[in-house]
């Protein structure tokens, strides 16, 4: 029993808590460690600490919020990556009567952070770093409705990034599977602090998401740019809107799910338990009416993008624009009426079974009327494959195959046999992997010129699709036959020896789609090396039809010099064949632009502090942790230095200088 | 493109491996065989639409491709009342089929629905413990762990309960699983066609001994299955609270065990969480609900001042 005074300062935590014994979570700590200290010392070394701070963390600026939201979702895909890669090394070693090289322990723990890190901190940080990137240029706005509470959404989300990791050389993490059911996250069978930080990690990084999904739901209903009617919109901003709807919608039954979870954990109350009447089923429905919309959130941009890339590189307006839109809302207001699927072996009656599994088939309805749409696009088009059509092309193909197992799944009779095995496994990876991660990568690919001003090389953006590609289905086509050998998901080993070579082919995919995450690691820095000869002078590199084409790349930090007038969908099209695009007026207004604020920065740092102190007990720093939270908020809100002008001299400048770049004799 | 050929001829190699492999491909028993059977139909149904629009992908972009200046090229072409009435109807008639097919198999095969059977079906009562199951024959007296025996041809009703966390029992060879959960009951009937032995398993993970949380399955004739009960009952260990509670301290089975003798209403105690000696909660429903239909009026009188109470008129 440690002193009084030990526990009061430090809660439950001990030196023991740093996992010392483990070379393999003490060699990955170390790894981390490094490539942070790595970090740090070449920006002291390049001495650009200050410009770091002026003109990244501080900023509010959509566009650079966006690419950090995307770099810090690189990064856990790296995080996540690795685990996938240790699951897949140990189920192969441990199917050949071996016991590999993972104890039970850690191997859960890696199988619910590699979840958890996947959706929550890799696809959800590149989707919403797209959807800020992109939507504001898109509808011709300068910036979204509330710059500084995306800053504070942003590093909240990176908060909860943070103590995810901090979980790994400090504690441990869950051992509970990436949804945490109860009556495992109970205290009675997860005494440790795993569970506690994926609740205070995910709860952070959940509130970052809601007031995220306010601020664009916002920013798309207020600030088009005159003449951007609804059913003028982008089909990128029609899902950012669906998508940050159902966040709204969606995120706070998470938090009151999680909050009810804390409660059990640290008051002894009983929602969830299983004695003194608690009920784990109310908190499987719960955690699915927020999940499976969770599902929607993800895909819907990722369709937008598929829908832009594949109009501007078929050079040809979208087909079906009107049905896209009306398919779009369809699977919003769907997504919320089929979350028993993912329990139909819970002992539900026949009737309410069926009405789940027909509801879940109905949403392939639109969403099969998108994939039609898309396809009739390229119809008489003159179709570029690029690379971000390659990922187009790729995803449909993927998806096609994912959709059709899901709506299998969907068959309660099938779902009885298929439940919680490889196959489920398998079907879930081929729709977000196939289905948003292509998505995403066609999206960076399209526009990272946009925000960079250079292209990306584009050999090897075509190597990394195709080892995407490849390395997919040699990862996933093994795990489907798995199921349907009746092989379950979570197991640490297999007594099965015919399994194994399924197993090990899996694990030689999941390899191929590391060489593809290197190629794409390999094809930024060249890219970066090259930028000059990548370089995008025109802000239209690939004769787009939306807005963000309009400026230069990259744009002003005030994006549109004068506000575009819209007069039809696909807006700048319109404009090029009208020949209005890219005027230099001769004279410019004032333009009205938020200051750079810390507060965001400071938000987030202390919420990390906050949530370590309640996952480990330590009272006092959590309550001065919640106390200067909310101080600096107040104090933020007496700032009058918020706002400033940039004048029109200053406009006219930075528009000559890309006038200049675009016709350099005149 | 060539992923998918990669794909299309590792997924054919798969399934001609099939047979004893590809459990799901080879049910042992008829929920298991319609179960593959709606697997195949409703395949069979999405690929109608899933092949054309993989040619179709494939076909469009090679067709379109910017280099093919001899096709045609119409960039304003964006719409069609022809085309979008198709690529509506065909999914919501696709949609339709399967919507049928969902809602009468789901019925047909709820888990609690009893199996036509003209013998009388076996009980068993699960009880899913860290990590190893427990089997109960209430009609015979006797226990099994981390070992079922099934008797061919007859159907067996299981009623199921957890002592822990969420489990889910499955036999993937005989069909549906479905989770066991503390406090509650849940009822799956199945039936084996064929003498077997056959991997059962949890599905749902439950923690650290998970992975090790299978039993075997075996599925005896007549007479094996009356050897099976006969063997089980010459087992020495009575099945009472104090063995349970050994039974269910955590730790992963060794083996199968037997237990000659049960106490009557052991499954009966665990899933009303009175094993203890608390107050069953079937008891306390019972007692609440008697308080909602009379509330204020007292529940339990002594037998005496209940005599002595005016009594109502028939």
């Amino acid at each position: 029993m440690p002193p009084v005074s030990q526990s009061f300062l430090f809660g439950k935590l001990t030196l023991d808590a740093v996992p010392y014994h483990e070379p393999i979570i003490m060699t990955a700590v170390a790894g981390m460690v490094l490539a942070a200290a790595t970090v740090v010392g070449l920006i002291t070394y390049f001495g650009r600490w200050k410009w770091l701070w002026e003109e990244w963390l501080t900023s509010v600026d959509h566009k650079r919020i966006g690419v950090m939201y995307i770099i810090l979702a690189m990064v856990m895909l790296l995080r996540g990556f690795a685990d996938a890669l240790m699951m897949r090394t140990q189920q192969a070693m441990a199917s050949d009567g071996g016991a590999g090289y993972l104890p039970p322990q850690h191997f859960d723990q890696i199988f619910t952070a590699h979840g958890v890190i996947m959706i929550f901190f890799m696809a959800m940080p590149l989707v919403v770093g797209l959807m800020n990137i992109v939507m504001p240029l898109q509808i011709g706005a300068r910036d979204v409705a509330f710059p500084y509470l995306n800053s504070v959404s942003f590093w909240l989300t990176t908060a909860g990034a943070v103590l995810v990791n901090i979980s790994l050389g400090v504690g441990e993490f869950a051992h509970t599977g990436w949804l945490a059911y109860p009556p495992l996250s109970e205290p009675t069978y997860s005494a440790g602090v795993g569970v506690d930080y994926y609740l205070w990690s995910l709860q952070i990084a959940g509130v970052g998401t809601l007031l995220s999904g306010v601020n664009l739901i916002t920013t798309i209903l207020t600030m088009r740019a005159p003449g951007m009617t609804m059913m003028r919109m982008p089909v990128f901003t029609w899902t950012t809107l669906c998508s940050n709807m159902l966040i709204v919608a969606a995120f706070p039954i998470l938090t009151v799910t999680f909050a009810m979870l804390s409660l059990d954990r640290y008051l002894g109350m009983h929602f969830f338990t299983n004695a003194a009447g608690g009920n784990p089923m109310m908190y499987v429905n719960l955690i699915w009416a927020w999940g499976h919309p969770e599902v929607y959130i993800l895909i819907l941009p990722a369709f937008g993008i598929y829908s832009e890339v594949i109009a501007t590189f078929s050079t040809k307006r979208l087909f079906g624009y009107t049905s896209m839109v009306y398919a779009t809302i369809c699977i919003t207001v769907l997504s919320f009426v089929v979350w028993l699927h993912h329990f139909f072996t819970m002992g539900s009656g026949a009737d309410v079974n069926a009405f789940f599994g027909i509801t879940t088939m109905i949403i392939s309805i639109p969403t099969g009327v998108k994939i039609f749409n898309w396809l009739f696009t390229m119809y008489r088009g003159r179709v570029r494959l690029e690379v971000p059509v390659l990922w187009t092309l790729g995803f449909i193909i993927t998806f096609v195959i994912g959709g059709m197992t899901g709506v299998l799944m969907a068959v309660p009779p099938a779902d009885f046999v298929l439940h919680n095995s490889l196959f489920l496994v398998a079907h879930f990876h081929n729709a977000i992997i196939g289905g948003v991660v292509f998505g995403c990568m066609a999206g960076i690919n399209y526009w990272f010129p946009k925000a960079f001003g250079f292209k990306l090389d584009a050999r090897l953006g075509r190597i990394s699709f195709w080892f995407w590609l490849v390395g997919f289905y040699v990862a996933f086509m093994p795990l489907y036959v798995l199921g349907l050998m009746g092989m379950t998901r979570r197991l640490d080993y297999v007594d099965n020896p015919v399994w194994h070579v399924y197993l090990v082919i899996a694990m030689i995919g999941a390899v191929l789609i590391l060489f593809g995450v290197v190629a794409q690691i390999a094809q930024i820095a060249v890219s970066f090396a090259n930028r000059e000869k990548l370089r995008d002078v025109t802000g239209d590199p690939w004769n787009g039809r939306t807005l963000e084409w309009a400026v230069a790349s990259p744009p002003p930090f005030y994006n549109f010099a004068r506000i575009p007038h819209v007069r039809g969908i696909d807006a700048f099209w319109e404009m090029k064949q009208a020949g209005e695009a890219r005027a230099l007026h001769a004279e410019y207004g004032r333009i009205h632009m938020p200051c750079n604020t810390g507060t965001g920065v400071f938000l987030g740092g202390l919420s990390v502090v906050l949530g370590f102190a309640l996952v480990w007990h330590i009272w006092w720093l959590a309550g001065l942790g919640f106390v200067a939270m909310l101080a600096i908020a107040i104090l933020h809100t007496f700032d009058e230095h918020r706002d400033y002008y940039v004048s029109s001299r200053e406009v006219a400048r930075i528009e000559a200088q890309y006038f200049q770049q675009l016709s350099p004799e005149s | 493109m060539k992923a998918f050929f990669q794909a299309g001829i590792l997924a054919t190699a798969a399934l001609s491996l099939s047979g004893c492999q590809m459990a799901l491909m080879d049910p042992q028993g008829p929920i298991g065989a319609e179960e593959k059977s709606i697997i195949l139909l409703a395949t069979g149904l999405m690929l109608v639409v899933v092949l054309p629009v993989i040619a179709m992908t494939i076909a469009f972009a090679w067709r379109y491709r910017a280099s093919n200046q001899a096709a045609v090229y119409a960039p304003e072409w964006h719409h069609s009342n022809l085309i979008e009435a198709v690529v509506w109807a065909v999914p919501c008639l696709i949609i339709v089929a399967l919507g049928i097919v969902t809602w009468t198999s789901t019925h047909q095969l709820d888990p609690r629905a009893p199996l036509a059977s003209d013998l009388k079906p076996v009980e068993v009562e699960v009880v899913s413990l860290d990590w190893k199951w427990l089997f109960i024959y209430p009609d015979y007296h006797v226990a099994s762990v981390n070992q079922l025996a099934l008797p061919v041809g007859r159907p067996v009703h299981f009623r199921l309960t957890s002592a822990t966390v969420m489990d889910s029992f499955f036999i993937p060879q005989l069909g549906s699983q479905i989770y066991t959960m503390t406090g509650m009951e849940t009822q799956l009937s199945l039936l084996a066609d064929h003498p077997g032995v056959y991997d059962g398993i949890s599905s749902n993970y439950s923690g650290k001994g998970f992975a090790a949380m299978n039993f075997k399955a075996l599925a005896l004739n007549g007479s094996g299955f009356d050897a099976w009960i006969a063997r089980a009952r010459a087992a020495k260990t009575k099945l009472d609270a104090a063995s349970y509670k050994k039974l269910a301290a955590p730790g992963v089975g060794n083996g199968a065990v037997y237990y000659g003798a049960v106490a009557p209403t052991l499954y009966h105690d665990i899933l009303n969480k009175c094993l203890g000696g608390a107050t069953c909660t079937d008891d306390a429903v019972t007692l609440a609900m008697a308080k909602a239909m009379a509330p204020g009026k007292a529940i339990c009188t002594h037998p005496e001042v209940q005599s002595s109470l005016p009594k109502h008129k028939s």
